[in-house]
Parts: structure tokens; sequence; C-alpha cells
């Protein structure tokens, strides 16, 4: 069986020749390839993977995704795209770029947001510096696939000292196609010294089908450089998603990352930040909302390289039905990384008997002189509030939704760009029974 | 308004409250008052609509129906008000949102117009006046980060919006100095009125001095021992509890008031 799904990935592999591809990507792609066939795709039986069975990668074969708009128009984007929201945004349909349904207007000249495949041809210098330096895949079967996958995927670069204020929209879809397929977005931020951007990447599956999203994103942050970084999920109820979040901090640098998973059958979330200068600080934050027989798994590793950095990470989840969860959150601080102040809290709320999450913060300390603390809570629905709202007057019901909606929105305010909130909330307020009440009244 | 008759309630297989009588008429002020783990608590709880509890015996009628046999959302819109001796902090959900929530299901209930956010405004700020709260306070997420005493006067204040018939205080002077204890006593004793009631459940006479209760009444392990006028607070606060401790059966615990 796995070998045969390798065999798979093989040959769509070999379909992807490209004589005009640098060769130090080539090279590259090559090299993760094989390491991928080493690998091959994790079982239960590795640690890293002991909760989230990914039996997809064998039981259905993907093809690569063909390069086509699969009919998707302009007007079905605005649904996702925030209404009247105009931020620049680039379009990718099933992991290809789309101009057509990209819009880039009012960006300074100096700041590149394009398709990493237009980059790579043109100027590929700029990327060759960064490209599969910081998502390790000697170790990481998905990243070894993704990267032998390089095709496509968004390249934001935002030179020394440029702040740019609106969001920069960075738009994955998935159609439905005559045939499962995998695709393999390929995302590189480069954000420089001094600089500063708000940065939303989201993943909308269209139609009702399998498909399965294999991303990596690698985000390189310069001195003092500020980055807020979005990352919106609202895969079709089919889909499988694995996505890693490369990112590298340097001097000073402040990065805060916003994780939120709503759909997909099967969601994986990686993010891993190494702090690697003076001062550098990060927030991970995140919110997953599963219901029916979804699993979502987050992953996420703080590596304090460095002394004084600073990170916090607040994971909330809400699982229903027969959701399945996970979080492993875990803190790296290397010898050299001392007065490092790093807090790390998962909380989870279970709305079903059925419903499972497995939790686990994990410290790796090897500085002497460090303030680490972590925590992690599962429950239920507080019965004393809920006694407390009903004795107010509130139904069950309502008090039930709202306190839900409490529960998220102490994570969710941390989102700080106000359309992405509100596409948050809505999706709370759809969910949640009499969510249309609460949010009237809130 | 409410009777109370020989109620038996059990928590986790431990009596509490072994037959409870009590009288309520609109205009009265009741006071329960007992020593710790006597059942006050419960009592309040219970009539609220807790479902923590087992009922095993009695009634209650309220307004001339079975009380409990109604949700506690139902007792709500119904009048019925208990300020919580541990207010209960609710992150993430404003004070605003609450208590018009509140409010406007009561309204409904009552065949009323439900408030709009810009007239419940107007409407609240005469109340918070009324408890000298600060107008900030509402905006914040409901009790958090409120000291003991801005918690039960939140419980006073939302009791004043809310205009129930009968409202229960259990232990509302437990946590308040002087000064917040004569404010939130002041707003008490504004909303007494002929068509409404008050159990007023206290440990301490102090609170007593200030709302000025027609009936007192000494609950101790489970039933209600004594029944006098407000001179009875006075002389509990002289002797204590432990003169009342061991209950004499059936003899002095009529518990019947009014």
């Amino acid at each position: 069986m796995v070998s045969k799904s390798l065999a798979h990935y093989s040959a769509s592999f070999a379909c992807l020749q490209n004589p005009k591809e640098p060769q130090w990507l080539q090279a590259i792609r090559n090299e993760a390839m094989e390491q991928f066939s080493k690998l091959g795709f994790p079982t239960s039986r590795q640690e890293e993977w002991k909760y989230t069975k990914v039996d997809f990668t064998r039981k259905l074969a993907f093809d690569h995704a063909p390069s086509q708009l699969n009919g998707v128009t302009a007007d079905q984007l605005n649904q996702v795209t925030f209404g009247n929201f105009q931020c620049p945004r680039l379009v990718f349909v099933n992991g290809h770029y789309s101009e057509t349904l990209s819009s880039l207007q009012d960006l300074p000249p100096q700041v590149q947001v394009r398709s990493l495949a237009e980059a790579l041809r043109e100027n590929p210098e700029q990327i060759k510096p960064h490209l599969a330096r910081h998502a390790g895949y000697q170790d990481h079967a998905f990243v070894a696939l993704n990267t032998a996958f390089i095709q496509d995927g968004a390249f934001v670069h935002i030179p020394e000292g440029a702040r740019i204020e609106e969001p920069i929209h960075l738009l994955f879809v998935s159609t439905s196609l005559d045939k499962v397929t995998a695709c393999h977005p390929r995302n590189l931020i480069v954000v420089d010294e001094n600089s500063q951007a708000t940065i939303l990447e989201s993943y909308v599956g269209l139609d009702q089908q399998p498909y399965f999203t294999n991303l990596v994103t690698e985000v390189v942050m310069g001195k003092n450089a500020n980055l807020d970084h979005y990352k919106l999920k609202r895969e079709s109820d089919q889909a499988f998603h694995v996505g890693t979040l490369q990112i590298h901090q340097d001097r000073s640098s402040h990065l805060r990352t916003f994780d939120v998973t709503l759909g997909g059958a099967l969601t994986r979330n990686e993010v891993n930040a190494r702090l690697d200068g003076e001062g550098a600080e990060c927030a991970l934050d995140g919110l997953y909302l599963v219901s029916g027989g979804q699993h979502v798994d987050n992953h996420t590793r703080l590596e304090h390289a460095k002394p004084h950095c600073a990170s916090r990470e607040v994971y909330r989840g809400i699982l229903d039905d027969r959701a399945t969860g996970v979080f492993h959150g875990r803190i790296v601080v290397q010898p050299d990384a001392q007065k490092t102040d790093s807090k790390q809290t998962n909380n989870n709320l279970l709305l079903s008997d059925d419903a499972t999450i497995n939790t686990k913060p994990q410290l790796e300390i090897y500085a002497d002189d460090v303030k680490c603390t972590h925590g992690a809570t599962v429950g239920q629905l507080d019965e004393n509030a809920l006694f407390y709202l009903r004795s107010r007057g509130i139904d069950a019901t309502t008090a039930r939704s709202l306190l839900i909606y409490a529960f998220a929105s102490q994570v969710t305010e941390e989102i700080r760009v106000e359309s992405v909130r509100s596409q948050v909330d809505d999706h709370l307020f759809g969910w949640l029974p009499q969510g249309r009440l609460i949010r009237e009244a809130i | 308004m409410l009777k109370i008759k020989n109620l038996c309630v059990e928590a986790e297989g431990k009596k509490i409250l072994r037959g409870v009588n009590l009288s309520v008429k609109a205009g009265e002020v009741h006071s329960i008052m007992g020593p710790n783990g006597s059942g006050k608590t419960t009592l309040a709880q219970v009539l609220a609509g807790r479902d923590s509890y087992q009922i095993t015996a009695g009634e209650v009628i309220y307004q001339g129906q079975d009380l409990l046999e109604m949700a506690p959302e139902d007792r709500a819109r119904k009048g019925v008000f208990l300020a919580f001796q541990y207010p209960v902090e609710i992150p993430g959900v404003s004070n605003t949102y609450f208590l018009r929530a509140a409010l406007n299901a009561v309204r409904k209930d009552r065949g009323e117009e439900e408030v709009s956010a810009f007239d419940f405004l107007g409407q609240v700020r005469e109340k918070l006046a009324l408890l000298e709260m600060d107008e900030s306070l509402i905006s914040r997420p409901v009790n958090v980060g409120f000291s003991g005493g801005e918690k039960k006067r939140n419980e006073v204040f939302q009791m004043a919006v809310l205009e129930p018939h009968l409202a229960i205080l259990d232990e509302t002077d437990s946590g308040l100095d002087i000064d917040a204890l004569k404010i939130v006593a002041e707003g008490v004793n504004k909303l007494r009125s002929e068509n409404r009631a008050f159990i007023v459940v206290t440990h301490y006479q102090r609170l007593l001095s200030y709302i000025v209760p027609d009936y007192v009444h000494v609950l101790s392990e489970g039933r209600i021992v004594r029944t006098g006028d407000s001179s009875l607070a006075l002389e509990l606060e002289e002797k204590g509890y432990s003169w009342l401790a061991a209950p004499k059966p059936e003899s002095v615990a009529t518990g019947e008031a009014g």
C-alpha cells in the first residue's frame, strides 16, 4: 500500500521537470523527493503523529491539480474576500496563480506581492537565500513532499523600512475537479529590517469534494521587522489540510500569528518559530472550532535561540459531536537563551461527551535563567455561569451559545484586522444555535 | 406571593433542608438568618431553580404556580430574582449585553416591547447612579475584575433594572465595607414597594439595621426554628446562634409568618 501511494507521487513528480527551473531549486526538489521517498507518510507509531492518522494519504490517490480556473469567478470570491474590503490580493485556484482573479493596486512600487513561479522566472536570486532554508524537509514527510513539488505559491517581499497598513490577502481556493487532487502551495514571505506588514493567508473550499492541501509558508523577518500574520482555514468538509508555517525571526522583530481552523475533515497545522536574535518577540494564537467527525491537530514549536526573547501563546478549541483534536505545544529554550520569557496556554471546551482532545504542553529548557509557564485546560461549559445567565431570564440555548461565544472571543479579540475578526465571528454565529440573536445583541 | 410547604432538599445524598415552611406576601421583607451550613444558600438557590439539588418533598407555590416545575429562566421572567452570594464571572460577555438580554427576556414574557441598545443605556444610567456605580462598569465583562463589593453592587443593580416581584438576596452583605453596605441597602430600600417582596438571607444582623425586615426567621439544620420581628435579629447578634443550635422539634418550628 505505502509503496504504491509513494509511487503515485513519484510519477507526478517526474511530470514536473522544467528545463527553465534554476539549477539550485532543481537540486533542492530532487533531494526533497528522495527524502520523501525514504520517510514515507508518517504513521501513528511516530510520537509526532500519535493522535493524527493520515490514512487518507494511503487510501486516496491524489493527482497533481491541473492549472485551470475551473470556472471560478470574481463574484464567487467576494464571499471569501470580505465583500467590499478591497485589500491587495493574490488568488490561487487549486494551487495555481490566477492573474485575472488577483488584484494588486495601491502597493508601493518596491513592495513585491506576486506569484512565486513568476518571481522564480524573473529574479530567482532574491528567492535563493530563503527558499527551503528554514522549513526542514529532512525529517518531515509533508514538508519534503511540498518542497519536492515547489511550483507556485505567494512571494511577498516587504523591503527595508516599508510600512504597509493594509492587509495583504493570499487566497487559496479549491474547487471540485473530476478526480481527487493534491496541491502543494509554497509561500515565501520576507519582511526586511524595520518594515511592517499584515498578511492574511486563507484556504477555502468552494465545493464539497475530497482534496488535499499540503502547504508550507516560510516567513523570514529582519531586525525590528513587524508582522501580523493570519491563517484562516475554511476548507470543505471532506478536505485534508496539512500545513507548516515556519518563521525565522531576527533581533527585536515582532511577530503575531493567528491561526483559525473552521472547516476540513482533517487538519494538521504546524507553526514553528525560531527566535534567533535578542529581543525578538512573538505571539502565537489560535482558534479551532470543529464538529461532526472533524479532526484538528495543532502542533507548535517555539524555539528560543537567543537571550531576552519573549513569546506568548494562546490556543483555544471548541469541539462538538465526535470531533477530535490535538494540541501539542513545545517550547525549546537553547542554552544561550537566558532571560527567556515564555507563556503558553491551551484551553478546550468540549460540548459533547463524544468529543475528545489530546493536549500536550512541553517545555525543553537548557538555560537556567528563564521564565517559562504552560498550562492546558479541558472542560465543559461552566454550570455556575449557565445557571447565572438563566436565573436572569436568558433561555438555556442562548445561555449556552453565549458562553461558547464568550469562550472563543477571549482569543479572537486578539485579531486586530476588523474584517478578519468579523469573518470569524460570522462563522461562529452561523455555527451556534441562536447565534443570529446573539450577534444582533452584541 | 410565595408559599413554601415542608420543603425537603438533598444534595449528593446529604439532607440539607428538612421541611421548611415559609409564607411571604407582597410588600413584605423577610430575613432568613442562621449559622453557616444551616441551608440558607440552598434555600435561595432552590427558589431560583438551581438543578444540582434533589427536592425530596414539599412544594413551593409562587403567584399560584408550582415554582419547582419552572425552568430558572421562566422563574426569572415571572419576576423571581436571586442576588447571588458569589456572582459568577463571565469573561467575554459584557454587562450591557447580558443585562439587556435579561431585561428583554423579561419584557417579552410580559408582552412588552424589547428595549433598544440606545434606550437601554438611558434607562440604566439612573439605576447606576442609585448604586453609585461607575458607568464604565457596564461595558466590562460580567463581574470580571470586579472587587467583591462591586460584584454585590452589580447584583443589586441588575435587580433594580429587572424590577422583580420576588427578590432574594443571598448574603449580599458579605464582603461589603460599611460604606458599600449603606449604598446597597439604600438601593434595596428604594425598591421596596407594595407589590414586591424580599427574602434577605444573611448571617449577620448588621445588614438588617439598614434593611429593616418585617419578619426574621432563624434557619438551623434545615428547619426554621424561630420566627420573630426585627428585634429577633438583635437578640441573635447579642447571644449568637448557639442558644438555638439544638432545635426543639415542632414546638418552635412553625416557621409560618404573616
